[in-house]
């Protein structure tokens, strides 16, 4: 079933489709999480703390943003809004419709974890002197991530794959340039399953690096080996 | 150095203090005894603002509050001056043994590391931990969490410490030495409010002792005429079930 030739478009693409993993793939992978995150630990605190009127936007974003396809909010933004005149690059649409769409998932998340933490530690951090944001950040928030992080890293691993939607705005990452070469030769069966392997690649680095982070992590909770 | 008028809170339909009053003079080791659910925890709660009072004065150093309309800035600044100890212990979970201790100093009070940590070393020596300093609190035992918290407490060398069944989470033969350390604070001049079920401190350290029942103070006085000529039929009665069940349990030791 392969002979030489499916041999070489299979070598000749690897390195035409990693290319535009390595360079968009990832790039618009670890962007849109950092901004995912921002948004993720700003909408958790604003509901975990019940601040009036924001925390109803918070829920309202979250109810949107969780509640529509990724796919038709990335056709909105890219192909929608030159309509209303306000025309956005490709790289920047997909940037902000994934940082939107996985901060509403990951708030959720980091809520849940702020929740998990033992409502003593704020008690205590209160009575030694110290003000609602400064617990937060020293005792609260770090425990609350620490919790959060192995769900946090499944949203991650599910974005990595999710970035093949920007394909559809014109993006050419690693599934429009696979699609751009099967067009080409018609090998499509080789070319997607090529191109699965090469997220499964990067998932299964993600993967490792999760397991070794939460190794990490675990340290003070503990009891000494 | 502390009085309180008129303390009432309540959740919901139920009435959890009743209009308490209370007086606390410098020096003074007061325990606070009664049934679960006589609203003991909740008194001392509301007086560290960690519940919201629905009425009540508080005076603390010749300053008067309303405990229903207070603050931010006027609870921040008697919290400075108390100390809260946990049944629970509350370590922060993420730090170490000393910088459970440092942490209020350094982020609260602004003090340079290095002073805090000096402080830090001596109050967990004060408490016997030294060897401890670099545990986190899954590392150790119940007794010895309560007293890093303990030692977190006296880190800001607060007029008053409110301790809340400091030994009540502990296996019986950890609040022993959890007890001492009370005990040793009491001798040196600590004020301190008790919440507790340790017959034995109530009786033997404590100089004062109130006795709440349902929400109210049924009994206030020296330690050794509530225990000796308990003027209260109630009071008697809770007493007597105490000392019934610890004979028929174990006899009570004579730290606690």
């Amino acid at each position: 079933m392969i002979n030489e030739r499916l041999l070489e478009i299979i070598l000749d693409s690897f390195w035409q489709i990693l290319l535009p993993g390595l360079a968009v793939t990832i790039p618009l992978t670890a962007v849109s999480f950092f901004f995912a995150m921002i948004i993720a630990v700003v909408t958790a605190m604003v509901q975990f703390a019940k601040v009036p009127v924001l925390r109803h936007v918070a829920r309202f974003y979250i109810w949107v943003a969780r509640g529509t396809p990724l796919l038709v909010q990335l056709f909105v933004v890219f192909y929608g809004l030159p309509d209303l005149g306000i025309l956005v690059d490709p790289i920047p649409a997909a940037i902000l419709v994934f940082s939107l769409n996985e901060g509403a998932y990951c708030a959720e998340t980091v809520r849940a974890s702020l929740e998990a933490v033992p409502a003593g530690q704020m008690e205590a951090g209160r009575c030694v002197g110290m003000s609602y944001l400064q617990v937060m950040r020293r005792v609260v928030l770090p425990q609350a991530m620490r919790i959060a992080f192995p769900s946090l890293a499944n949203s991650l691993i599910a974005m990595v794959k999710d970035t093949s939607l920007a394909s559809n705005i014109t993006v050419t990452e690693m599934m429009m340039k696979t699609r751009q070469i099967a067009s080409v030769n018609q090998e499509f069966l080789a070319l997607y399953i090529e191109v699965g392997l090469i997220y499964l690649l990067f998932c299964t680095v993600l993967t490792k690096v999760q397991s070794a982070v939460e190794k990490r992590l675990n340290y003070y909770g503990r009891k000494e080996d | 150095m502390l009085e309180l008028r008129g303390l009432k809170k309540s959740f919901g339909q139920l009435e959890v203090l009743k209009g308490i009053d209370l007086q606390v003079d410098k020096g003074d080791v007061v325990a606070i005894l009664g049934r679960s659910g006589s609203g003991k925890t909740t008194l001392l709660r509301c007086l560290n603002f960690l519940e919201k009072s629905d009425a009540g004065t508080l005076s603390f150093d010749g300053e008067s509050f309303d405990m229903a309309r207070i603050g931010k800035k006027d609870i921040a600044r008697l919290r400075a001056k108390t100390a809260f100890v946990f049944q629970n212990y509350n370590l922060f979970l993420n730090k170490t043994a000393l910088q459970n201790v440092t942490e209020g100093l350094v982020i609260a009070r602004k003090m340079p590391k290095d002073r805090a940590v000096e402080i830090g070393r001596r109050m967990l020596e004060r408490v016997g931990l030294s060897d401890r300093e670099s545990y986190y609190p899954s590392q150790l035992s119940g007794g010895q969490q309560q007293r890093v918290a303990i030692a977190r407490a006296l880190a800001t060398d607060p007029e008053i410490i409110y301790f809340d069944e400091p030994t009540s989470a502990l296996d019986p033969e950890l609040t022993g030495e959890v007890l001492s350390v009370m005990r040793s604070l009491a001798e040196e001049g600590r004020t301190m409010l008790v919440v507790t079920h340790e017959m034995g401190f109530a009786r033997h350290v404590s100089n004062r002792v109130i006795f709440m029942e349902e929400g109210e103070i049924v009994e206030a006085g020296d330690s050794r005429s509530v225990f000796e000529q308990p003027r209260q039929e109630r009071t008697r009665v809770f007493l007597r079930n105490v000392y019934q069940h610890l004979e028929t349990n174990e006899a009570p030791s004579p730290e606690g």
